[in-house]
């Protein structure tokens, strides 16, 4: 039995790599599997292939549920879609669900897409050493002793010597009984990260556009924040100007007007010139836009930001393009022909939905 | 050979216990053979649908990885499974602990009183393991000799119309057993109209207009018997099997496709009736025989995850259940009938209770006769929709999101109901076999308010006709409007048409 389930396996994972049946590449979906992560629904990419139906559209039909919520209220993500049509072929399969731990999920996302782990960047350099407690001994300053232990050792020691009334239950430590805590010297490579989040909200852009860029920088947030602890987050959007928001913004703004992309890299590179020095950090910038800019000229002083200033102060440089039906897309050919190959740098067309995740690994996949 | 020894002792032991309670509350099921299993192969069984022995194709590797993918990262796993067959057939998962077997057992033996004595299983295949085994060996014969490419290829096809069948036909009748075709049609039949010996009573017992209606449906009925299909054929595997030009190896391929589809589709036609009889009789056997109170807490926390809704998704269990308890409950206090339904006093419909004491009798004779549509229909009353807070839901596309619709009693139970009827699929029709004298396949979807989604339709009609050879139609409306697709061998093509 487990020989023809292998066959059938190795024969499905072929079609989906595109070795054999080549008629049926266009039916492999991106499919998902739905986790949760505490309220929040978070899915997991998974392959699958749909042979095509007659069946109804999605979107025409709904269906019926239960619980809570007036009309009108939205349907948590994840939820809709799965209600419509059949209840499956039934054979009384049961599924249970559980919930995964974000950590596990950027586990699992580096699985699927086969992520290199990540390489802080001077690990030697930027050393720090940290105290642990390790153990209790029976010296030590006053300002450490374990109160608990040291009573404990005196506890028992009244009650073997006889000493101890239970009728009046008081214990009184002596020199001997007390307990300090001790500690070693770890030597922890630090690793500081920041994530600069950059986008750009001019009119061009979207709601669908926003939400590849929301889906997009959670992954790259979950993947980034298991190699590095206490990650931190910037986020800038620019049209003309650029100012910095906080994350809540950045996703919900929306601005009209033109576009300058050299404003945002300025002020990102006064970010990183004042306080995320690269001899102790770990720098990101991540950039999404739709590929219009303003001028020709602004293009080029993004460029020579770029090359001269930004390039050799940040671990990656990552620019996400997003097709909208507005932008030019002009942006990224002018960043690949000035400044791409490189190894620092990641050049990446995000055409819809779909393609987030060959995104995330042309960002990812460097193992920078 | 008893066949229940492979189990472990204890299993053993627990699995007599509870199946003695099952049939002292008077279920009545196959024997069934409980076999355990590891994660890993449970997994396998369960993507080949339950079956040990399944023809070779690839999306049993892909329900496989999904399967084994959300066990593996912990998302979800397998927790019961059982398969209609005599005996029947069940698996429990090695690794679960023992009061989630004495659980499973319990569901397990729900179900299969559900298999054996529901209607709509009646004409299932109750040798279905050694049906599927003997399929798979035919396709394996098959791949040898023709290659696996070609075979495959045919049942991706095949698979693509499986749903075309006619889900009702197993129930009812749908052709006249034929009399010998021989003479039939050869010249235009007079009415007869009714007999009488006494020839001055003909005018009176036959009046002329009665006499002109039995000649126009004679016609019409002549008028049929010349079209192919006569009637409007649900059934489109079978059509296609007995007129399709297919090669012997396709015909026995595309009629296994058909035999399985069939076999499988009462699974989902009483999908709410039946997990909910097996979630009604768990409950009922734990909760008053079987579990001890070590594992209270664990029954509860798990009987709870089954039962547990998400706003979107109706959960067959929960509904299920609240259905049987609400029937035995109303039956138990006569809570039907005339005088139940014209009472409009409030106060004397919420303390009715006649003591009638027929509730268990009641659902005994439901699960016998009804399926998951005339089960919602004749059962889902106003009361049970706002007490459980059902809902419809749709698409808004201002919004861009799915949210909630509407709260209102009828709506959600037409679309309940809707979403039932046929299986939850669009009926599609062959109306004509020799379309425009052409040759031609020309099917019809029986469009009720929702479309098609195109490009899947499309592609299937591609796939049809591959079979058919000749090109094929398909007539539905998109956006209101009747529209005929295309497909002639090269390319698609569609136009206006209404019917």
């Amino acid at each position: 039995m487990s020989l023809k389930i292998k066959q059938d396996h190795a024969r499905f994972r072929d079609i989906v790599r595109g070795r054999i049946k080549s008629n049926l590449k266009k039916y492999v979906q991106k499919g998902e599997m739905v986790g949760k992560k505490g309220k929040d629904f978070i899915t997991i990419p998974i392959p699958t292939i749909d042979i095509p139906h007659f069946r109804f559209g999605e979107r025409s039909q709904g269906g019926v549920g239960q619980g809570e919520g007036e009309p009108g209220d939205p349907l948590s993500p994840g939820d809709g879609q799965a209600g419509s049509g059949q209840a499956g072929q039934g054979e009384g399969q049961h599924l249970l669900e559980v919930d995964v731990p974000l950590d596990e999920l950027a586990d699992i996302l580096g699985e699927e897409l086969a992520l290199p782990r990540i390489e802080p960047r001077g690990k030697d350099r930027i050393i720090a050493t940290r105290l642990k407690y390790t153990g209790v001994a029976p010296s030590g300053p006053e300002s450490l002793r374990h109160f608990k232990r040291t009573y404990k050792q005196a506890l028992r020691r009244q009650i073997a010597s006889g000493s101890y009334n239970w009728r009046r239950p008081v214990i009184v430590p002596v020199r001997e009984d007390r307990r300090y805590r001790t500690w070693k010297q770890v030597p922890l490579p630090e690793t500081n990260a920041v994530v600069i989040y950059m986008m750009d909200v001019s009119g061009s852009m979207g709601d669908e556009q926003k939400e590849i860029v929301r889906i997009e920088s959670f992954w790259i947030d979950t993947w980034l924040r298991k190699h590095y602890k206490g990650l931190e987050s910037r986020y800038i959007i620019h049209d003309a100007v650029a100012r910095e928001v906080d994350r809540d913004t950045f996703f919900h703004t929306r601005e009209s007007g033109g576009t300058m992309i050299s404003s945002a890299y300025k002020l990102a590179l006064e970010m990183i010139e004042t306080e995320y020095a690269p001899t102790s950090w770990n720098v990101y910038p991540f950039h999404f836009s739709d590929g219009d800019n303003w001028s020709a000229d602004d293009t080029r002083l993004c460029v020579e930001l770029l090359q001269k200033r930004i390039l050799p102060a940040v671990n990656l440089f990552c620019y996400g393009q997003v097709e909208s039906p507005y932008g030019s897309g002009q942006f990224i050919k002018d960043l690949k022909e000035s400044v791409g190959p490189r190894e620092n740098v990641a050049l990446s067309e995000i055409a819809d939905k779909d393609a987030i995740y060959a995104s995330i690994k042309t960002f990812l996949g460097t193992g920078k | 050979m008893d066949k229940h020894t492979q189990l472990p002792s204890h299993l053993h032991d627990i699995r007599n216990r509870v199946e003695g309670y099952a049939r002292a509350y008077g279920l009545d099921f196959f024997d069934t053979v409980f076999e355990v299993l590891g994660f890993d192969e449970i997994n396998m069984v369960a993507a080949y649908g339950g079956f040990p022995n399944r023809y070779p194709h690839w999306r049993f590797g892909m329900d496989y990885e999904r399967l084994s993918k959300g066990y593996e990262y912990g998302l979800s796993k397998i927790y019961e499974m059982v398969i209609n067959n005599d005996p029947s057939y069940a698996y429990l998962l090695e690794s679960n602990m023992d009061v989630d077997q004495k659980l499973v057992m319990a569901h397990v033996f729900g179900h299969v009183d559900f298999f054996k004595n529901n209607f709509m299983f009646r004409h299932t295949n109750r040798k279905m393991m050694d049906q599927m085994a003997n399929h798979a060996t035919r396709v394996r014969r098959y791949q040898d000799k023709l290659g696996v490419e070609l075979v495959e290829d045919f049942i991706d096809r095949c698979l693509s119309i499986e749903n075309l069948i006619d889900y009702q036909s197993p129930y009812v009748k749908r052709r006249p057993d034929r009399p010998g075709v021989e003479g039939e049609g050869a010249e235009r039949q007079v009415a007869q109209g009714f007999k009488t010996e006494r020839e001055y009573m003909r005018e009176y017992i036959n009046p002329r207009e009665f006499m002109q209606e039995q000649q126009r449906k004679l016609d019409e009925e002549a008028a049929r018997k010349k079209k192919f299909p006569e009637r409007p054929e649900r059934d489109v595997l079978l059509f296609l099997l007995e007129h399709a030009p297919l090669e012997r190896w396709e015909h026995d391929v595309l009629s296994i496709i058909r035999e399985e589809a069939y076999y499988f589709a009462p699974q989902g036609q009483t999908k709410i009736m039946n997990e909910g009889w097996a979630t009604y009789w768990h409950s009922k056997i734990m909760t008053e025989k079987a579990l001890d109170a070590s594992e209270v807490i664990d029954y509860a926390d798990h009987h709870s995850g089954t039962l547990a809704t998400h706003p979107g998704q109706l959960n067959p269990y929960k509904l299920g259940v609240e259905l049987w308890r609400d029937i035995e409950d109303r039956w138990n206090k006569g809570r039907f009938g005339k005088e139940y339904d014209e009472c409009d006093s409030f106060v004397a419909r919420k303390h009715w209770d006649k003591q009638l004491g027929v509730g268990r009798e009641k659902i005994f004779e439901v699960r016998k006769h009804y399926n998951d549509v005339t089960f919602i229909d004749e059962f889902l009353s106003l009361e049970f929709c706002i007490q459980q807070r059902l809902f419809t839901f749709g698409y808004n596309e201002k919004h861009q999101r799915w949210e909630i619709m509407e709260r209102e009693f009828r709506k959600v139970k037409e679309k309940l109901l809707h979403m039932l009827t046929n299986f939850g699929q669009p009926l599609i029709a062959v109306e004509d076999g020799n379309w425009e004298n052409r040759g031609e396949l020309y099917l019809v979807h029986k469009h009720d308010g929702v479309d098609l989604k195109l490009d899947y339709a499309r592609d299937t009609l591609r796939h049809v006709q591959s079979l058919w050879r000749r090109p094929v139609n398909l007539h539905t409306k998109v956006e209101g409007r009747g529209t005929i697709f295309r497909f002639d061998g090269k390319e698609h093509s569609d136009r206006r048409a209404d019917l």
